[in-house]
């Protein structure tokens, strides 16, 4: 089955995790800005970090016929350092027109610092000056449930936000519902420990129903696992599962969000006819 | 189309009884390893306190996740004045103010 991952660190993973994607049914990757597990020294990194994912990391998915797409952000992890962040934030809108730049992202809190929500908000308002679509991180473990209801009300200050062109990733159990509930897309991404497993989206899946969700694989620098997408489907087929359920979760429902930029080339239309 | 798996209770049990009492008994061997080193530890660190409470939720039904997430998250509303580490560690603790 054909599927969209869509948040795949892939500037941390090799060219064979690229093979293993596209033999397993991958046809596009979204990259969201991240940080890269060690703190950058200044904004000259961050900016080269941004023509690796504009750049450079295109064509090496193209080997693999994955396309392959990017979100610009000051991530969460360094969004506590103020002075960094503004710095960061002068230099992303000239990515923006990038042929494959979707938004901004993502974009969130990570330890829910005063500091970060203010880097946080700068950057919704960032993205709705120049009209892209907004990919949240949430928080980790413990700090997921605070971070998830402090950045959707910082969303409910933004009174021309379109819910539907915000997706909040990392949801959990917990969080789901009321990501979903007032309108924004919740994804959900399988990790080996830190967030979901395949069997716990499934279960999610089964509660909340397809709309509004979709599954990645988050292709991170730590315990993570390219391939979690295809586990995802082989769960859901385990259970009994129609394969038209599994396809919208995989692929249409990531063509519905993304194709909300004219940039993603994949359009509704064609989805069905690339199916299987 | 959703609200449950589309197994029958006993094709659930069939399926997955297996891999679950894999892991009820990686976690009691997790459990006894500690007691091995230190008896007294799990009353002394916060995440163990939260482990040995969601593991007695266990014997809820129906919304287990949920209340074990709860029970693992911070309930505080206010964001952090300032940056005091730099990752969750995966329990808030609950008895810091005790």
């Amino acid at each position: 089955m054909k599927y969209i991952d869509h948040h795949a660190h892939m500037v941390s993973r090799t060219t064979d995790d690229y093979q293993q994607m596209a033999l397993t049914g991958c046809v596009a990757v979204t990259e969201p800005a991240f940080w890269a597990g060690w703190d950058r020294s200044s904004a000259n990194g961050v900016e080269d970090y941004f023509r690796q994912l504009t750049e450079f990391e295109p064509g090496r998915a193209a080997q693999y016929h994955i396309q392959h797409y990017t979100w610009m952000a000051m991530n969460p992890k360094e969004a506590d350092d103020r002075e960094l962040s503004r710095d960061v934030l002068t230099r992303i809108p000239k990515f923006l027109d990038k042929p494959t730049v979707l938004g901004i992202g993502e974009i969130g809190l990570n330890r829910v610092t005063r500091n970060e929500v203010d880097t946080y908000t700068e950057q919704i308002d960032l993205a709705l000056t120049h009209r892209q679509l907004i990919l949240i991180h949430t928080p980790h473990l413990e700090d997921k449930l605070k971070g998830t209801r402090i950045s959707l009300d910082a969303m409910s200050g933004f009174p021309k936000l379109d819910p539907s062109r915000v997706l909040v990733d990392h949801a959990e159990e917990h969080t789901c519902r009321m990501i979903l509930d007032l309108g924004y897309w919740a994804g959900l991404t399988l990790y080996p420990q830190t967030k979901v497993s395949p069997q716990r989206a499934a279960d999610i899946v089964e509660t909340f129903g397809p709309e509004r969700i979709c599954v990645a694989g988050a292709c991170d620098w730590g315990p993570s696992d390219p391939i979690a997408v295809p586990r995802f489907i082989m769960e859901m087929r385990r259970r009994g599962h129609p394969e038209e359920l599994i396809y919208r979760i995989v692929f249409e429902n990531p063509v519905q969000f993304l194709s909300q930029s004219s940039k993603f080339r994949i359009r509704p239309s064609v989805a069905k006819e690339l199916a299987f | 189309m959703h609200d449950r798996t589309p197994l029958s209770p006993k094709g659930l049990v069939d399926e997955y009884f297996i891999e679950n009492r894999t892991r009820l008994l990686e976690i009691a061997a997790f459990l006894d390893r500690v007691d091995r080193v230190d008896p007294s530890y799990p009353a002394k660190d916060f995440r163990m306190k939260a482990f040995l409470e969601a593991l007695a939720s266990l014997a809820r039904t129906g919304d287990r996740v949920d209340h074990i997430q709860m029970l693992l998250s911070d309930p505080s509303t206010e964001p952090l004045e300032a940056l005091d580490r730099k990752s969750a560690v995966g329990a808030y603790d609950r008895w810091r103010r005790e």
